[in-house]
C-alpha cells in the first residue's frame, strides 16, 4: 500500500489499518470501507457525509476521530431555522456599543488640534478602525473550527435538519475551509479541519453538498462486527450471553418493523442485562427487557409473540 | 491505468451512478493516494468518493466486481507440441500452444480496445464485435495455418488438432469478455430504451411480463413528481416586512424598531382527493393506476383516496399500512371487476366527502366514465365541481370514444376543469404534474 505523503513521525492516519487500531482504542470499531472513508477524507482533505439510520455510529465516528487524532471536537447541531450567526460568527454589538461611547469621548481631544474640516477627517481616517474586527467578532461552531490553530475535528450533526439555504452557506466553508464575513474578509483556515456531517435522510440533500462531501453509508452491522462492538462497549459482559443476545437482535432485524434496532440499542440492552446479573437469554427476560430494545409499541407486540420461537432457533444453531 | 479508470467512470455512469468531471478528477487523486495494489483499498477509497447515496454504493460495488472480473486463461502446463516441430509463425498460434495465459489475455485486451468492445450499446453487437476482436487477434493466419499444417499431414497434423481445440477455448474466452462488457456498458441503455417504451406503451396492452418494470416505473415517477412538488412549496416561505405589525412592536422599544417582523405567506398545504375506478371495464389499467395512487399517496400528504366501481369506499387506510401489493390486491378484492355505477360512487363520494371539500381542493377522477346505462347523476357532479377547487378527470379511453356506447364521458367532462384522455404513464405523470402546479394552491 502507498501511504500519502511521507510524514518525519508515524501519525494515526498513515495508512487504514492504523485508522482501524487507533479507532479501535478509542472504543470505535470501524468497519473497513468506514477507515477508508477517514483516510480519504484526511489526505483528500474533504469533508466525509456520513448517513444511515438512528443509532449505528455516525456521531460516535465524530467522537472516536476526535479522540483518535487528539484534536478537540467542535460540533455543531442542525435545526430549522440555523442561520449563519449561529453557526458562522455573530458580532458583540454590546461590546461595540460601547466602544462606539468611548470613541466618542476620546475624539474631541484627538480632533482638538485640527485648523479645518478637511484635516480633521485626515485624523480620523488615521485612527486604526476597531469597530469591524475580529476583536468583536464572536466565533461560532464553524469560525472556531477554522481558527484552531492545530486543526479541528468539526462534527455538523443531522444536516438534513437544516435549510437549504444553510446547506449552500455551507458549501464555501466545506470546499474551500474558508468563510467569508463582508466586513473583514476572507477567513481561511490554518490547517483544515476534518469535517463530519451526519445526515438521517430527513429530506434529500442537494447535489452540489453531496459533490463536495465524500459519501459513507455506515449499514447496520453483521453479527461479528455488531459482537465486537458490544465487547468494545461493555466489557463486564460474558461472552455467551454476547453472542447470543447479538444473534437475537439479528433476527429481529430479519422481521418487519417500524424502527429496527441499530447498534445503539444493541448496546443499551447489553448493558441493561449485565446490570440484571443475567447469564444467558430467556423468554420472560428477554420480553421484560424488549422495551430497551424496540421503540415503539406494535414492534414490541409483534416480536413478542415470536420470542420462544426465536430462543428455540438459536439453542438448535 | 488511466484507461482502465476512464473505461471504469463509463462503465459507472452506465449503471446509474453519476459521475461528473470534477468527480472524476477526485477518482484520480484518491488512486493517487492508495494506488492500484490492493483491490479492498482501492474500491473502498473509490467508494466513498464516487458514490452519493447508499443506493449509489450498492450498485457501484456490483459494478465494481463485473469490471475487475477476469477469467484466468487455461495455463501452466508443458507445451503439447515437441520441439522439433518449428514453431508456427504468428504470434497468436505461439500463444495458443505454449499456453501463455498472461500474453493472451493481454492480446486480447489490446484487440478488444481496437475493436471498440467497451463502446458497445446493445446486446445485439456482441457476435459482431466478437468477431472483430478475434480478428483483431489474428484469427484468420491462425485458421490458414491450421489448413497447412493439416494437408502435410504426419506431426504437424497433431499440432492442427492441438490448435483447433485451443481456438474452440479461445472463442469461449472472447464471448466472455465481450458479454462482460456488454452488461457493464450496454445493460443501461438497453434498460433506458425499455423503460421509455413502457412509459408510452398503453396502461391497457401492457404484458404481464413487464408489470414489474413498469412498477419500478411508476414509483420513480411519483417520486419526481414528489421532489419537485416539495421544492416548490419551500419557496413560498420568503417573507416581506410587515410594516404594520413591526410598528405595532417598535411601541414597546419607545418607538424603536427593534422586532422587525416579516410578512409571511401561508402555505396552504393542497388537498387532493383521488377517486379510482376499478370496474370491469378498466381492469387492465386499475392496476397502475392505483399503483400511481400508493405512490402518490407515499408523497402527498394530504391524499384522500377512494375506489369504486358499483360503489365506492375509501381505501386510504390499506394504502396508509400495507405494502403496496397487498394494498392493490385488497383493494381489487374488495370492489374490483364490479360493473361500474358511476351516479352510486359520485352519491357515495358525496356522503363521504362532501363536508371536507372546499375551495383547496382538487378532486381527481381516474376512470373511463362508462356507467352501464344507470343515472349518471350529473347533479352530483355539479355539486363537487361547486365545491371544490377543481376537478379533473382522467381518462384511459381515446377521446374518439367518448361518449359512444354507455360512455357519459361527454356529459361528464362539462363539469371538469380539465378532461384529458390519459392511457400511458408518460402521459398519466405529465397530467399530475400540470395537476399539481395548476389547481392546487401554490
Amino acid at each position: 500500500m502507498k501511504a500519502g505523503a511521507p510524514r518525519a513521525q508515524t501519525s494515526p492516519l498513515d495508512s487504514v489499518n492504523t485508522i482501524i487500531e487507533g479507532l479501535a482504542k478509542a472504543g470505535y470499531i470501524a468497519s473497513r470501507r468506514i477507515a477508508t472513508a477517514l483516510y480519504m477524507a484526511a489526505h483528500l482533505e474533504k469533508p466525509i457525509l456520513v448517513e444511515g439510520t438512528a443509532g449505528v455510529g455516525k456521531t460516535e465516528l465524530a467522537i472516536a476521530s476526535a479522540a483518535l487524532l487528539e484534536l478537540p471536537l467542535i460540533r455543531l447541531q442542525c435545526y430549522e431555522g440555523l442561520d449563519e450567526s449561529k453557526a458562522l460568527y455573530e458580532w458583540k454589538y454590546g461590546k461595540q456599543l460601547l466602544y462606539t461611547q468611548i470613541l466618542k469621548d476620546h475624539m474631541g481631544p484627538t480632533l482638538a488640534g485640527a485648523p479645518d474640516l478637511e484635516s480633521a477627517m485626515e485624523r480620523l481616517h488615521g485612527v486604526g478602525d476597531l469597530f469591524f474586527s475580529e476583536t468583536f467578532l464572536e466565533a461560532r461552531p464553524l469560525l472556531t473550527a477554522l481558527r484552531q490553530e492545530g486543526g479541528a475535528v468539526l462534527l455538523i450533526d443531522e444536516i438534513d435538519k437544516s435549510d437549504e439555504a444553510f446547506e449552500a452557506f455551507l458549501l464555501e466553508a466545506l470546499s474551500a475551509y474558508q468563510v467569508s464575513i463582508p466586513e473583514i474578509g476572507v477567513i481561511k483556515a490554518k490547517t483544515p479541519p476534518i469535517v463530519f456531517l451526519t445526515s438521517n435522510n430527513v429530506r434529500d440533500l442537494g447535489d452540489a453538498l453531496k459533490r463536495r462531501c465524500l459519501h459513507l453509508h455506515i449499514p447496520l452491522p453483521d453479527q461479528r462486527l455488531e459482537e465486537r462492538i458490544v465487547a468494545a462497549r461493555v466489557p463486564g459482559i460474558e461472552d455467551r450471553l454476547r453472542r447470543s443476545l447479538v444473534a437475537f437482535v439479528q433476527a429481529v432485524r430479519t422481521m418487519d418493523l417500524r424502527k429496527l434496532p441499530s447498534i445503539s440499542e444493541t448496546v443499551d440492552w447489553a448493558r441493561v442485562l449485565v446490570l440484571l446479573n443475567v447469564e444467558s437469554l430467556d423468554a420472560d427476560l428477554v420480553r421484560e427487557t424488549l422495551n430497551v430494545l424496540l421503540k415503539f409499541e406494535q414492534d414490541v407486540t409483534a416480536v413478542e409473540a415470536r420470542i420462544p420461537e426465536m430462543l428455540s432457533r438459536q439453542a438448535q444453531a | 491505468m488511466q484507461r482502465a479508470l476512464e473505461d471504469f467512470l463509463r462503465a459507472l455512469r452506465a449503471s446509474e451512478v453519476p459521475v461528473s468531471p470534477a468527480e472524476a478528477i477526485d477518482a484520480h487523486r484518491a488512486i493517487a493516494e492508495v494506488g492500484f495494489a490492493d483491490r479492498t483499498l482501492l474500491k473502498d477509497s473509490l467508494v466513498v468518493t464516487l458514490a452519493k447515496s447508499a443506493e449509489e454504493a450498492e450498485r457501484f460495488d456490483a459494478c465494481f466486481d463485473t469490471f475487475f472480473a477476469r477469467d484466468e486463461f487455461p495455463g501452466g502446463s508443458a507445451p503439447a507440441a515437441g520441439p522439433d516441430v518449428p514453431t508456427p509463425a504468428g504470434d497468436l498460434a505461439r500463444m495458443l500452444l505454449e499456453e501463455d495465459a498472461v500474453g493472451l489475455a493481454g492480446a486480447m485486451e489490446a484487440a478488444a480496445a481496437r475493436a471498440g468492445v467497451s463502446e458497445i450499446q446493445t446486446g445485439a453487437q456482441r457476435s459482431l464485435l466478437t468477431r472483430r476482436m478475434l480478428d483483431g487477434m489474428g484469427l484468420r493466419e491462425l485458421e490458414s495455418l491450421i489448413n497447412t499444417l493439416r494437408a502435410a499431414g504426419g506431426r504437424d497434423e497433431e499440432v492442427a488438432a492441438a490448435l483447433t481445440e485451443r481456438r474452440g477455448a479461445l472463442f469461449a474466452q472472447a464471448r466472455a469478455f465481450v458479454d462482460r462488457q456488454a452488461e457493464l456498458y450496454a445493460a443501461q441503455t438497453g434498460r433506458q430504451l425499455r423503460e421509455r417504451l413502457l412509459a408510452r406503451r398503453k396502461l391497457t396492452a401492457v404484458e404481464p411480463e413487464d408489470f414489474r418494470a413498469m412498477e419500478a416505473l411508476v414509483r420513480k415517477m411519483a417520486k419526481r413528481l414528489a421532489k419537485r412538488y416539495a421544492r416548490r412549496r419551500h419557496r413560498a416561505m420568503k417573507g416581506r416586512l410587515d410594516v404594520r405589525k413591526t410598528v405595532r412592536k417598535s411601541l414597546g422599544y419607545g418607538g424603536v424598531p427593534f422586532d422587525i417582523v416579516w410578512k409571511r405567506r401561508t402555505v396552504e398545504k393542497p388537498k387532493i382527493a383521488v377517486l379510482c375506478d376499478v370496474s370491469r371495464s378498466v381492469a387492465a389499467a386499475a392496476q397502475f393506476l392505483l399503483l400511481f395512487l400508493y405512490s402518490l399517496n407515499e408523497v402527498v400528504e394530504r391524499l384522500d383516496a377512494f375506489a369504486f366501481s358499483d360503489r365506492l369506499v375509501s381505501v386510504n387506510d390499506l394504502l396508509d399500512d400495507e405494502k403496496v401489493d397487498d394494498a392493490i390486491e385488497l383493494i381489487l378484492a374488495r370492489i374490483g371487476f364490479r360493473p361500474t355505477d358511476y351516479g352510486q360512487a359520485l352519491a357515495d363520494f358525496c356522503a363521504l366527502q362532501e363536508a371536507a371539500l372546499d375551495h383547496r381542493t382538487t378532486v381527481i377522477i381516474l376512470g373511463d366514465g362508462r356507467s352501464n346505462y344507470a343515472n349518471p347523476r350529473l347533479d352530483l357532479m355539479r355539486r363537487i365541481e361547486d365545491r371544490s377547487r377543481a376537478v379533473i378527470w382522467l381518462n384511459p379511453e381515446p377521446l374518439t370514444y367518448w361518449g359512444q356506447g354507455d360512455s357519459k364521458m361527454d356529459a361528464y367532462r362539462r363539469f371538469c376543469h380539465v378532461a384529458k384522455s390519459c392511457n400511458t404513464l408518460e402521459q398519466l405523470e405529465r397530467i399530475i404534474e400540470d395537476v399539481l402546479r395548476t389547481y392546487t394552491p401554490a
